[in-house]
């Protein structure tokens, strides 16, 4: 059947009444695009920072609300021996397993940087103890670190350099305690610095290096001179992540050590565990990961700043 | 300043020789050209030539040492990539100075040499910046600058205009020359750009598939190319080549493709009926009455002169004229090559044939 159009005056033009579509404002869009992340940084993050806070404040223990006290908690960690001993092992514990994760990382670096047999097998395998959980690592490295039957000993033993039954007491003593889970730390660490740092030394065109040859420079002076200075920039960023979790590092020690032996290995984290959950002062355990925040913050404003600098330049 | 002796140098990666025997002997002070297509090892050679590379077998001497296991730093060469390699972190007068820098020299001589360097390259408002600061055609001259800071005894250049846009590349071809006229270093040039060879080289090498096609003046290169290889890689637009015979009796004719017959003016002995190559430039093309019969494809004016591209007995010919012609496709003209400018080459070897 032919349907008869509706005459149309010539000329005219004929526009649709415009449909109501909120979302092609830019403005609602972004709101609508930015709600999960908000929800989730609110829920996750803000809530529990904000509740540490409200907790430190209060004398609350496991069970017991707790009225308001003001900077009582602090105050106390201020005179607290065992606090004081905890803000000395971490800020070693970061400083020294840095300082080797960088070194034994970058040599890592630069080795598997260079051209030889089986290099992508060998690349993937190095990430080997970044990939294992961490608590299992702990546990077989602990097993290692036992004063009588571990394989440390035992090697030590058949090398002629301990005598039988006098094997290093490796947890059982409070420096080599903390030495053990520097250790442990370290070999945990190296392959996250060793694939950050290759992946930037990827980036340093090869033609630099050869540049640097023909103007004479002898191989560390192309390190010194052009390598470096160029994978600076990645540099600090790992340092970065590497010093924020360092810091705030809980597993290994929870397992190895468990803050022992006469709290000769607590970090902050620990520490806070310990008396949060361990001993049930909430209050007291929120007050020292929050103590954890103005230091950490400290380093890690100093490292941005660092960062922007070397790469504005 | 030193002469460069290349001989029957060969390079393999693995068990792939990618030069098979290459001699040049570079004279002191002289500006030589490597060229070549893509892949005909002319930057192999030249990273042989700088120590980057290994060199399988024969030598390289600079001067008179033979520098096979000499470490770059020890050959006393400046290099100029064709990326440029400058150090991002470094400003425009510590990329130039670096390598006195390295050599110890006290901070003053490193300033004034940089300085002389900088005032020629007019590079001197530049000095504080650093190279992502600088446009395509400044850090060509940083790079340049670093090379002659040194006042090394050979500058080595690896395509270094290839970056470039084609207006910048014409003045920098330029300006590399010129102060190759005033500093007289003998100079290695990489290029894949014959134009770039022509205007520049004292002497051209043109390499292809690893080996030493020719090597010579421009002019003799253009004139009398060894080869069929030679000829259509030198000249712009490619010279022509038609294939066909020989034929001696009477008056020495080729005999191209469908019949058409093009003069010669003198042909080897005994080679009556023998297959040939007959190459013929575009800028030697005239009209002539008793030229061959020719239709006009593609007419292509540029102001300065015109290409037209037409059929000559069913092969695509190109032919050049500076004088206006009012061409329009379809057309019938009669070409006719200048005889005494011709090129003839062995149909099989692609040789050379003529004087």
């Amino acid at each position: 059947m032919a349907t008869a159009a509706i005459p149309v005056p010539e000329g005219t033009i004929i526009v649709g009444k415009p449909k109501w579509r909120p979302l092609e404002g830019e403005g609602n869009l972004a709101m609508l695009l930015l709600l999960p992340t908000v929800a989730l940084l609110m829920m996750f993050i803000a809530y529990p920072f904000v509740r540490g806070i409200l907790l430190a404040v209060t004398n609350s223990k496991v069970g017991q609300m707790g009225e308001f006290v003001g900077f009582e908690n602090f105050a106390r960690l201020l005179k607290d021996p065992i606090f004081h001993a905890v803000v000395y092992n971490t800020f070693l514990y970061t400083f020294v397993t840095t300082i080797f994760k960088l070194i034994l990382g970058l040599w890592l670096a630069l080795l598997l940087n260079r051209d030889f047999k089986f290099k992508a097998f060998t690349r993937a395998f190095i990430l080997l103890p970044f990939i294992v959980p961490t608590v299992l690592a702990c546990f077989a490295w602990k097993w290692m670190f036992d004063p009588t039957f571990s394989v440390l000993n035992w090697m030590l033993f058949k090398l002629g350099i301990v005598a039988a039954g006098a094997g290093v007491n490796w947890l059982g003593d409070g420096d080599m305690a903390m030495l053990s889970i520097m250790i442990v730390n370290i070999w945990r660490g190296v392959p996250f610095f060793a694939i950050s740092l290759m992946a930037g030394l990827q980036t340093i065109s090869p033609d630099l290096g050869e540049a640097a040859a023909i103007d004479g420079a002898k191989p560390w002076q192309r390190f010194w001179y052009i390598t470096w200075p160029l994978l600076m920039p990645v540099t600090m960023v790992v340092m970065l992540f590497s010093v924020i979790q360092t810091f705030s590092d809980f597993q290994i020690v929870y397992v190895m050590t468990g803050g022992g032996p006469a709290n000769a290995t607590h970090l902050f984290a620990t520490y806070a565990y310990q008396l949060g959950v361990g001993t049930g002062l909430l209050s007291q355990g929120a007050a020292v990961s929050l103590a954890m925040f103005p230091l950490l913050f400290g380093i890690v404003i100093f490292q941005l700043m660092y960062i922007r600098r070397v790469e504005t330049r | 300043m030193s002469s460069v002796q290349i001989r029957d140098v060969r390079k393999s990666f693995g068990t792939f020789e990618v030069l098979h025997g290459v001699s040049i002997p570079i004279e002191d002070g002289e500006f030589v050209v490597l060229v070549g297509p893509s892949g005909c090892g002319k930057s192999t050679l030249l990273r042989m030539l700088a120590g980057l590379e290994n060199i399988t077998s024969g030598t390289i001497s600079i001067g008179d040492r033979v520098v096979n296991n000499v470490q770059p730093k020890e050959r006393d060469i400046a290099m100029v990539f064709q990326n440029y390699a400058l150090y991002p972190h470094m400003t425009v007068a510590d990329n130039m100075g670096f390598s006195l820098k390295l050599r110890g020299a006290r901070q003053e001589e490193i300033s004034s040499r940089v300085n002389r360097a900088a005032e020629i390259l007019a590079l001197t408002p530049l000095l504080e910046r650093y190279p992502r600061q600088l446009s395509g055609g400044q850090r060509q001259r940083v790079a340049m600058g670093r090379a002659i800071v040194r006042d090394p005894q050979v500058f080595l250049f690896d395509e270094p205009l290839s970056n470039l846009d084609a207006k910048l590349r014409v003045a920098m071809r330029t300006e590399i020359k010129e102060l190759h006229q005033r500093l007289k270093t003998t100079t290695v040039y990489v290029t894949h750009d014959q134009i770039e060879a022509m205007t520049m080289a004292d002497k051209i090498v043109v390499m292809h598939d690893g080996i030493v096609e020719q090597m010579g003046t421009p002019l003799e290169l253009y004139d009398k190319p060894d080869n069929q290889f030679v000829a259509g890689f030198i000249g712009s637009p490619a010279m022509n080549f038609l294939k066909g015979k020989l034929k001696v009796n009477g008056a020495a004719t080729f005999e191209g493709p469908n019949g058409i017959k093009l003069p010669l003016k003198t042909v080897p002995g005994n080679s009556d009926g023998r297959p040939v190559v007959y190459g013929v430039r575009p800028e030697h093309f005239t009209i002539a009455d008793d030229g061959a019969e020719a239709e006009i494809v593609v007419v292509e004016p540029t102001g300065s002169e015109t290409q037209v591209f037409a059929k000559l007995g069913g092969e695509q010919v190109v032919a050049v004229f500076r004088e206006r012609h009012q061409f329009s496709p379809g057309d019938k003209v009669r070409l006719r090559p200048d005889p005494t400018l011709v090129h003839l080459f062995d149909e099989t070897t692609g040789k050379r044939m003529n004087a």
